[in-house]
C-alpha cells in the first residue's frame, strides 16, 4: 500500500491560482480531482491581509472610516455606511432626513454598481465576451456620479460618523434621475443577451446547487441565500436608514444553483433602481449632519453590532469602545469570507469547468475576504 | 457655583435632596432659569448596558442555573456570558425550537483583555429567523485554556474559529482541522492580541521567505 504511487490512483491535485483569472483575486482554491470531476477542494486565502482590524485599534474612530473602503473595493460605499453606522449606533446619534436619504441613493448605486461588475466578470468567465463591455458601460456612469459627488471613484469615502462631508451636488438629481430612466431598459439588454440563452442556460442551471438548510448552516447570506428560496432582507428583515420607509421587493430563486442566484441579482438591480426613485421623491433640503461631537469618544465598555445587507450579504461590525478616541476593537464580518466558506459544498461532484462558474456565483472579494 | 449642583434633578444621588427640597419649592423655582442656560443635561443620561430581562433568559436560567452569568441589554442588542464547560449544552438549545431557533451564526469572534484573569472574551453573533432577533453570547477563557468547538453545531464556525485561532491564537477542542487560515502556516506570533504591536511581524519568517530583511 505504501508503494501505491500517482498512478494508481484517479485523483489528481490542482491548483487553481492564485494566479487565476477566473478566482477575481488572489484566491487559491486546492482541487482534489478524478478525471474532470471535483472530489474535493480546499480554499487557500490570506494573500492580501493587510490587518484591517489591527489599524483600527491603532487609529480613531474617524480615522479608520477610509480603510473600510479597501475591503469590499468594489462597493465601497456601503463598506462605509456600515462603519458609520456600526459608531453612529455606538453613540447614539440620529441622522437628519437628507443624509438618510442620500446614504440610501448611493447605497443603491453602489449595489448596482457591484451587481455590474459581478454580471460582466461571471458572464466573461463563462465565455460570454460581449455582457461585460455593456455592463461596464452602466458602472461607468455610476462611477461619474461618485466622482462628482465626492471627488472619488472607487475608494469613495462617501460618508462620515454622523452624516455626510458633502451636500449633493447640483446636478446630482437629474443625473440619478437620468441614470434610473435609462438603466432598466439596459438591463433588459442583459437578460436579453443572458437569460434565454441555451449556453448560458446550460453552463448554470444545475450547477452549484445549495439547499437553504446548508446555505444557513455555514452561514451563508446574501443574494446567494436568497437565490436558494430563503426570502430574507436585512433592509427588509432588520431596517437601517430609511429602508422601513420605501417599497421594495425581495427576490428569491426556487433551485438554490447558478442561474437562480443569476436571476436574484438581476432583479435585485430592478429593486435598488424603484428603491432610488422613492429616495429621490422624498430628498428635500435641510441639515445633513447629526448631532456629534469634533472628537469621537464613546463611554467606556459598551459595544455594538450593527450589520447591514451589502451587495454580497450581511456586512457586520462589531465596535467595543474603552473610552479612548481609538476603538478597542472592530471586528468586521464580512460577506464574502463566510459565503466563499461554502464553495466547497458547491463544487463537489461537478466538472472543473464549472468551478469557474461556482466561484463567479458566490461574487466574493478577495480584499474583504482577507481583510 | 454652589448652587449649581442642587439645582437639576438627577436620578440616583439626588433622590433625597430633591425630596428634601419640595417644602421650599419658591426657592427652587427662581433658579430655573439659571439651571436652563447649561445644555447639558442631553448628553448626560450615561449610557451603560442595562439588565436584560425576558422568556428566553429564564428559559435559559431555569435550564442550565447558574451557567448564564451578566445578562445585559444595550440598544437593544442583548448578551449574556455563558460557562464554558455549559458552551455546547447551551448552544444546542438555542438552536432547538424550544431555545429560539438561533440557527445562524451571524459571527465568532475575540475580544483580548490582557489584564483580565480570562482575558479572552468569545463573541458569538446569533441570528433567528424565526424571531428576527439577534442575540449575543459570550464565553470567557484564559490564556492556556480551550475552548468547546461549535462547529457541531453551527458549521459556519470551521473558518470563524480558525480565523480566532490565527489572530488571537484561541485553541478550540473538537474544531475538524484547526490550522491558520490568513496567515502563513508557519508564522508565530497572534497578531491580533493586545500585546503584539502593530509593528511587529515574524523576521525569520519574513527573511527565509521573502528573503529580504524585515522592512519595519
Amino acid at each position: 500500500m505504501a508503494e501505491a504511487t500517482f498512478l494508481d490512483s484517479n485523483e489528481l491535485l490542482v491548483n487553481m491560482g492564485p494566479q487565476h483569472p477566473a478566482t477575481h483575486g488572489v484566491l487559491r482554491v486546492k482541487l482534489r480531482l478524478d478525471g474532470e470531476r471535483v472530489l474535493g477542494s480546499e480554499c487557500v486565502i490570506g494573500y492580501l491581509h493587510r490587518g484591517v482590524e489591527k489599524i483600527a485599534e491603532n487609529r480613531t474612530y474617524a480615522q479608520f472610516a477610509p480603510y473600510t473602503d479597501r475591503m469590499d473595493y468594489v462597493a465601497a460605499v456601503t463598506n462605509g455606511m456600515g462603519y458609520c453606522e456600526a459608531v453612529e449606533k455606538l453613540l447614539g446619534v440620529e441622522l437628519p432626513p437628507r443624509a438618510q436619504w442620500t446614504r440610501m441613493i448611493l447605497a443603491e448605486l453602489q449595489r448596482i454598481a457591484s451587481h455590474l461588475l459581478w454580471l460582466g466578470t461571471h458572464a466573461l468567465d463563462l465565455g460570454a465576451m460581449t455582457p461585460v463591455f455593456y455592463t461596464f458601460r452602466e458602472r461607468e456612469e455610476i462611477l461619474n456620479i461618485f466622482e462628482s459627488y465626492c471627488g472619488a471613484r472607487l475608494t469613495t469615502h462617501a460618508f462620515r460618523i454622523g452624516g455626510l462631508q458633502y451636500d449633493l451636488y447640483d446636478e446630482f438629481e437629474t443625473d440619478v434621475r437620468k441614470f434610473c430612466d435609462y438603466f432598466p431598459g439596459k438591463i433588459d439588454e442583459y437578460e436579453q443577451l443572458l437569460t434565454t440563452n441555451r449556453i448560458w442556460m446550460e453552463r448554470t442551471q444545475g450547477v452549484g446547487v445549495l439547499s437553504a438548510e446548508d446555505a444557513i448552516a455555514l452561514g451563508v447570506t446574501g443574494p446567494v441565500l436568497r437565490g436558494s428560496g430563503m426570502h430574507w432582507d436585512i433592509r427588509k428583515a432588520q431596517p437601517y436608514e430609511a429602508y422601513d420607509k420605501v417599497e421594495f421587493d425581495v427576490p428569491t430563486g426556487e433551485h438554490g444553483d447558478t442561474y437562480d442566484r443569476y436571476l436574484v441579482r438581476i432583479q435585485e438591480m430592478r429593486q435598488s433602481v424603484r428603491i432610488i426613485r422613492q429616495c429621490l421623491e422624498r430628498l428635500e433640503p435641510g441639515p445633513i449632519f447629526g448631532k456629534v461631537g469634533k472628537i469621537i469618544k464613546p463611554p467606556a465598555g459598551i459595544e455594538v453590532y450593527h450589520s447591514i445587507e451589502g451587495p454580497k450579504g450581511e456586512l457586520g461590525y462589531f465596535v467595543v469602545s474603552d473610552g479612548t478616541v481609538n476603538p478597542y476593537r472592530v471586528r468586521i464580518r464580512p460577506p464574502s469570507f463566510l459565503n466563499l466558506q461554502a464553495l466547497d459544498k458547491m463544487v463537489r461532484g461537478h466538472l472543473v469547468a464549472d468551478v469557474v462558474a461556482i466561484i463567479g456565483t458566490i461574487d466574493i472579494v478577495l480584499g474583504e475576504v482577507d481583510r | 457655583m454652589t448652587d449649581e449642583p442642587k439645582s437639576p434633578p438627577n436620578g440616583g444621588t439626588s433622590d433625597k435632596p430633591v425630596q428634601r427640597a419640595a417644602p421650599a419649592g419658591p426657592v427652587t423655582s427662581p433658579q430655573k432659569p439659571a439651571a436652563t442656560s447649561p445644555p447639558k443635561p442631553t448628553p448626560k443620561p450615561i449610557v451603560k448596558p442595562e439588565p436584560w430581562a425576558s422568556p428566553l433568559l429564564e428559559a435559559l436560567q431555569e435550564r442550565f442555573p447558574g451557567a448564564i452569568s451578566d445578562a445585559l441589554i444595550f440598544r437593544g442588542q442583548a448578551f449574556f456570558t455563558v460557562q464554558k464547560e455549559r458552551l455546547i449544552q447551551v448552544a444546542e438549545f438555542l438552536k432547538s425550537e424550544g431555545g429560539g431557533s438561533y440557527c445562524l451564526l451571524t459571527d465568532e469572534t475575540v475580544v483580548d483583555y490582557p489584564k483580565r484573569e480570562k482575558r479572552f472574551e468569545i463573541i458569538y453573533q446569533l441570528y433567528s429567523f424565526e424571531r428576527n432577533d439577534r442575540l449575543r453570547m459570550k464565553v470567557l477563557a484564559g490564556e492556556a485554556e480551550t475552548v468547546p468547538s461549535v462547529t457541531a453545531v453551527w458549521p459556519a464556525a470551521n473558518w470563524l474559529e480558525r480565523e480566532i485561532y490565527d489572530m488571537f491564537g484561541v485553541v478550540f477542542e473538537g474544531h475538524p482541522e484547526l490550522k491558520r487560515i490568513l496567515l502563513p502556516e508557519d508564522w508565530t506570533g497572534h497578531p491580533l492580541r493586545k500585546d503584539y504591536d502593530i509593528l511587529r511581524q515574524d523576521p525569520e519568517w519574513v527573511r527565509a521567505n521573502l528573503k529580504i530583511e524585515s522592512g519595519q
